[in-house]
């Protein structure tokens, strides 16, 4: 062929490649670096969850499941919803078990959009929302969130974006990158807006177990939400499983339906093999899944009162594993200051942009990592700005 | 004791060298207090040493160890712990545990070779007035001990980057 370029779709062709990318293939490069870049549990699965997945393949499951997948687990998925947020969903129509949330995300937004209709997405956020609205074939329309309210979304901020095209709103909270928690008073604000203008809220829900101080709400949960709700969310985060890609995604039975279709025709189903993984861990991983939680939180705060100490102004986040400290007075932008970091400290960072225009002036740290190694990065990243006089507090 | 309290030896016994500032930081409290607290937890005998896990297999020391059984016919008034305390004291004796079941003391031993432990029950342990009978378990490999697994082959397999 001559010219590939030609022969592209226009859609994929004006997606921008994922600004990470760059910045992986610097940091593979660099010898020594301690890193605070990664998006997932430095846990390994609990290994009651791997031995669970191990003796299924020895009884010989290994087939297709139903494209829904195992009702079983569909039902433990239910029970669990109902035991912790008190909302109700029929596992035989409402749930739908997923390649990860990554892919109900993709189902959840390719079932809703016609050509043209917008879906709000608040910034900064994980980066695959945009580019799945426009893949889509939607149009998303950011809505900055602010770092005087700590990133928290305001249904104020949604209003003013809200226009007769509007079909959808997505939520993260906890949040990736900024960790930011919303409480379940900020949500009924939000969701009065939702019933105003007759949306629907994606909510991904995947860092809720992470959650450090309040309670989390499942957005469903508030009243005459669960109708207008398609909740997402998966094991890798809570359970430490991110590369046995599960998730999953529930809501009325018409949108699961058509979500479904999807599946059905594109991934047929999800691994069995993942699938009694995840039962065992829903079925006996509350303990271990616990424990880690409690060890995110200690380090939460060692990280939080690091950073401040070295003079890297950062608030405080409620949940996830990520903290987003602000490196605006340095007068760099975030990629210049994380490449620096990188090439003059061997700390790895992620540049806060690549989440949004508005994460500019951030970097965000994650600190599932061992203690050890948080301290060393506190400590480099010290030196650096001392070295570079970059340190807020000594001006 | 507290929650606190039972935190911080949580923290330590996974890692003694932590400093009192990093307890401090993750679980929001003055460095003075945590000191203060791990000062108590040590003259309550609640902490009582700060030791390091070796792995004797790779260095070149040699050294063997075995778990001893001991069945024992306890006195009247004096009962099990009179007759621990005489096995304790030995300080080849690493370890002493009462036990439910089949024998009375399960006995850990090290000495710098088979026939040093071998000597040591025959004429230390064995002659003990109120010790029955012994059954010498020599250990061939630790897998794990104190919750480490030895040579764990599990590494941070996770990109250094990920979204
Ligand atoms: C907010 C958010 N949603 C979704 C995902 C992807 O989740 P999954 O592994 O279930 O596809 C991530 C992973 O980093 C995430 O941070």
């Amino acid at each position: 062929m001559k010219n590939w370029s030609d022969k592209l779709s226009p859609a994929v062709k004006d997606i921008p490649p994922s600004g990470i990318r760059k910045f992986f293939d610097l940091v593979s490069e660099t010898k020594g670096v301690v890193s605070l870049g990664v998006g997932e549990p430095d846990f390994v699965t609990p290994w009651h969850v791997r031995e669970a997945c191990i003796y299924s393949l020895e009884k010989g499951y290994t087939m297709y499941t139903s494209n829904w997948g195992l009702l079983e687990l569909r039902e433990e998925i239910a029970r669990r919803l109902y035991d912790d947020h008190m909302v109700k969903y029929n596992p035989r129509d409402e749930v739908l078990i997923t390649v990860g949330v990554s892919e109900a995300m993709d189902l959840a937004l390719r079932a809703i959009l016609a050509p043209g209709d917008e879906v709000l997405v608040p910034e900064p956020c994980y980066v695959s929302y945009s580019p799945c609205v426009s893949l889509a074939g939607g149009v998303p329309v950011n809505v900055h969130t602010t770092l005087e309210n700590d990133f928290r979304i305001t249904a104020a901020q949604i209003e003013e974006k809200i226009t007769p095209k509007t079909k959808a709103l997505i939520l993260c909270y906890p949040n990736n990158p900024t960790g930011a928690t919303l409480s379940r008073e900020e949500l009924m604000e939000i969701a009065k807006l939702v019933n105003k203008h007759d949306l629907i809220v994606i909510s991904d829900e995947i860092y809720e177990k992470l959650t450090y101080e309040g309670e989390h709400t499942c957005f469903a949960s508030l009243p005459a939400m669960q109708n207008r709700t398609i909740l997402l969310n998966g094991f890798s985060k809570a359970y430490a499983m991110t590369g046995w890609r599960l998730g999953y995604a529930c809501g009325h039975p018409e949108i699961i339906a058509h979500m479904t279709k999807i599946h059905q025709y594109t991934m047929l189903c999800a691994p069995v093999t993942a699938q009694m993984a995840a039962l065992e861990a829903l079925q006996n991983g509350t303990e271990e899944m616990l424990k880690m939680v409690a060890e995110y939180d200690r380090r939460r705060k060692l990280v939080v009162k690091g950073f401040n100490e070295i003079g890297l102004s950062c608030f405080e986040p409620k949940g996830a594993f990520y903290a987003f400290p602000s490196i605006r007075n340095t007068g760099m932008t975030s990629e210049q200051f994380a490449e620096k970091l990188l090439v003059e400290a061997k700390v790895a960072v992620v540049p806060g942009n690549v989440f949004g225009e508005n994460g500019e002036g951030h970097i965000r740290c994650s600190y599932a990592a061992s203690v050890e190694n948080l301290t060393e990065a506190i400590e480099r990243i010290g030196k650096f700005l001392k070295n570079n006089s970059l340190c807020q507090r000594c001006g | 004791m507290c929650k606190t309290d039972l935190e911080i030896i949580d923290i330590l016994e996974n890692n003694s060298r932590i400093r009192p500032e990093q307890i401090a930081a993750m679980l929001d409290l003055e460095v003075a207090e945590v000191e203060n607290r791990i000062k108590a937890l040590e003259e309550e005998g609640i902490i009582t040493k700060y030791l390091t896990l070796i792995n004797w297999e790779k260095t070149c020391q040699e050294t063997v160890s075995a778990l001893i059984e001991v069945k024992v016919t306890p006195q009247r008034g004096a009962g099990f712990d009179k007759i621990a305390e005489r096995i304790y004291r030995f300080p080849e004796v690493k370890a002493v545990y009462l036990m439910s079941g089949g024998y009375d003391f399960s006995v850990l031993i090290e000495g710098n070779n088979m026939k040093e432990v071998a000597l040591f029950v025959g004429t230390k342990l064995a002659t003990i007035e109120d010790v029955q009978s012994t059954a010498t378990h020599f250990v061939l490999k630790r897998y794990k001990q104190e919750g480490v697994i030895f040579d764990d082959k599990e590494q941070d397999r996770r990109l250094v980057i990920s979204p």
